[in-house]
């Protein structure tokens, strides 16, 4: 029985935790002047993320959360960011007042609609969880998953990442065909 | 038992509001692309909870499928930035309100 309320504290203690770095690097990336702070608040947040789906018991989700999203994303919002330049700019000036204010209402009614909803819904169906087997979340569960059920999902994920490839490149090579555009080397 | 459902609903809601805060308020396209990935990563959040709330697998299904778009939509708009920064056109999004090429 002291071992469970122990491992219940140390379950509690990692959440709130990982919740506050969450949280806390979300506010960051908003508030942040320059974006390459911005960028690397988002990796904290990913990480943190990462550890809220290991608590969800989604070992594959995770892993795939820190070698897409921290891994490959961010180093390529990096580069970026590095190739563009760093450029400043407040978060809260250079728009009209009104605009802020309307952006600041609007995700605030977001919020506490979310929150509302959840509210409503928690002392019902949210109250008692189904219990989980140990192979939920494992690489085999998800592979069956994907070559089963969701095969057509799968096939079409493909699709999509080959046509944003093939956007990406011929977004980069735009500037070729007009030869003034071309920056001097 | 850890924290029950509820709780990580209200960390995706938070994620949600503050990535949507983001979008509306910032001027840098830089910065509005990394808020959309902070409200795709509220989405997530909440989508593997509930898998796990229902014991379902289809949830984090469709979180990978969100985590491939959401990579597949960096490609394309850090594509768009590189381009306008190439064409000397100042990244903001207020003055980028013609489509002429």
């Amino acid at each position: 029985m002291i071992v469970a309320s122990v491992g219940n504290v140390l379950v509690w203690a990692v959440w709130v935790g990982a919740a506050f770095a969450c949280l806390a690097s979300a506010v960051a990336v908003v508030s942040f002047t320059n974006p390459f702070y911005s960028a690397l608040a988002l990796i904290g947040n990913l990480g943190s993320l990462a550890v809220l789906y290991l608590l969800l018991s989604s070992e594959f989700v995770a892993a795939a959360q820190v070698l897409v999203y921290a891994g490959a994303v961010m180093v390529m919002f990096l580069f970026v960011i590095a190739y563009v330049g760093p450029r400043t700019d407040s978060p809260w000036t250079g728009g009209p007042s009104w605009q802020t204010i309307g952006a600041v209402l609007a995700a605030g009614a977001l919020l506490v609609e979310i929150v509302v909803v959840i509210g409503l819904k928690a002392g019902g169906a949210l109250a008692h969880s189904h219990h989980v087997g140990a192979a939920f979340g494992t690489p085999s569960y998800i592979g069956r998953l994907f070559l089963t059920d969701h095969l057509l999902a799968f096939e079409i994920t493909s699709i999509v990442l080959l046509v944003a490839a093939i956007g990406g490149v011929i977004l980069g090579a735009h500037s070729r065909t007009s030869a003034e555009e071309v920056p001097p080397l | 038992m850890g924290p029950g459902t509820a709780w990580y609903l209200g960390v995706a809601g938070f994620l949600f509001g503050a990535g949507a805060l983001g979008v509306l308020i910032r001027r840098n396209p830089l910065i509005v692309l990394l808020s959309l990935e902070i409200m795709l990563n509220g989405a997530n959040l909440a989508l593997i909870a509930f898998a796990r709330h229902l014991n379902n697998g289809d949830g984090q299904i469709f979180a990978l499928a969100v985590m491939a778009v959401a990579a597949s939509e960096v490609v394309v708009g850090l594509g768009l930035i590189v381009a306008l920064n190439r064409k000397r056109i100042p990244l903001d999004v207020d003055r980028l309100s013609s489509l002429r090429g």
